[in-house]
């Protein structure tokens, strides 16, 4: 039972981190909460799916098809989340302050909830599917029913309680610089999914190291211990991370931070130039 | 995304050539009964290298090291092909994430 509820937690804790923070994200948003648990529904079948044809994800690309395939996982989550924070930097900021485009609202909702479903279901897919095939091995191992439930029941449990910790947590954060936090989080944690991507890449030899090794900090902090996996997942965290890894976290944090910045200066040079147009628009008839 | 594709293709064009590829050192790990066998394995430092992992049990398993950042599962009666290094002289451990009570082992790179 302490086995499988500790491989249990690892994994639903780095999907729940995810979550939480994609949930703080689309704080306001209205009928957030099916959608998370559509995305959980999806991604645990999406996790049961990808289980029963890991025999043949693996036999792809001349066995690299499982790396392929966890890199590609986490780069449309890194894609998702790109284009949330720079959409949204512009869109939600004109929502926030013209509460009146309602159709706009519920344009702005469906996209943010379209992220919301998308990152959750791949998340959970992510760290799910390892979950299946380990359950699986245990129960073939004739570990019994009652040692499996309660291990799953206490995995789940502790890892969506720190998720739901974190989340309000991250509600307390005044609103004035509510959004500021939740798109660096964004970024962050985009930056770090775009280097474990890369990780997958190196070990099938489909990227160069540039350098297996920069740094090693795993005696400050080990990338297993309990701190290392919750920062390895909000802020990217790697004790050991290789060149091409950095690369990658730094490439996909610039790339954020500049779309973010580019919106953000095109949503308020139009948004002057708007007034204007309006009141022409009102003097002509 | 982007970038990334002409990345892959270069360094797959580059990593193609079959005698690039037969000069990589391989080495293997047989996983049995959930423990790692050898369980202390001698590479060599500074150097790329291969690790062919099988898995003789008939449950998968995770191959899985923090200290050289590796992670991949290892299906009953499969084996996978992992690159790792170049690493600096030292001792690495790896272990099973599915069965982390007996599958433990060390790469020894010197």
């Amino acid at each position: 039972m302490p086995a499988v509820a500790l491989l249990v937690f690892r994994e639903v804790l780095e999907a729940a981190l995810i979550i939480s923070v994609v949930c703080a994200a689309t704080r306001g948003v209205p009928r957030r909460g099916s959608f998370v648990l559509a995305g959980i529904g999806l991604g645990v079948t999406g996790a049961l799916l990808v289980a029963v044809g890991a025999d043949y994800i693996a036999s792809l690309a001349g066995g690299a098809g499982q790396d392929i395939f966890n890199a590609g996982v986490l780069l449309s989550a890194v894609v998702m989340i790109g284009w949330h924070v720079v959409w949204m930097s512009s869109h939600g900021r004109e929502l926030a302050e013209h509460m009146q485009s309602v159709g706009g609202a519920v344009k702005a909702g469906s996209r943010s909830l379209t992220l919301l479903l998308t990152v959750v279901a791949l998340a959970v897919l992510r760290e799910g599917s390892e979950i299946v095939l380990f359950l699986y091995g245990m129960a073939a191992g004739g570990i019994g029913r009652g040692g499996l439930a309660a291990g799953i029941a206490v995995g789940v449990g502790a890892g969506a309680i720190l998720g739901f910790a974190l989340y309000f947590g991250l509600l307390r954060i005044p609103i004035k610089h509510f959004f500021s936090v939740t798109n660096a989080m964004l970024i962050l944690l985009a930056a770090g999914l775009a280097s474990t991507a890369a990780g997958f890449l190196v070990q099938s030899d489909l990227l160069p190291t540039w350098g297996s090794q920069v740094w090693n900090t795993s005696r400050l902090l080990s990338d297993d211990s309990l701190l290392g996996r919750t920062l390895g997942i909000l802020i990217g965290y790697k004790a050991a991370p290789a060149g091409v890894q950095i690369v990658f976290y730094l490439v996909t944090a610039a790339l954020l931070v500049a779309g973010l910045r580019w919106q953000q200066r095109r949503a308020s040079a139009p948004s002057a130039s708007a007034v204007p147009r309006e009141g022409s628009h009102e003097a002509l008839p | 995304m982007r970038f990334l594709l002409p990345v892959a293709a270069i360094t797959s064009l580059a990593w193609g050539g079959p005698a690039a590829a037969a000069e990589m050192p391989e080495f293997a790990l047989v996983i049995k009964d959930h423990s790692y066998q050898p369980s202390e394995l001698k590479v060599p430092a500074d150097t790329k290298f291969k690790l062919r992992v099988t898995n003789e049990d008939a449950t998968p398993e995770e191959f899985e090291s923090t200290d050289f950042n590796r992670e991949t599962v290892v299906l009953a009666k499969h084996s996978i092909l992992v690159y790792v290094g170049p690493l600096h002289a030292g001792t690495y451990g790896f272990f099973g994430d599915f069965h982390r009570d007996t599958a433990q082992g060390r790469l020894i790179v010197e």
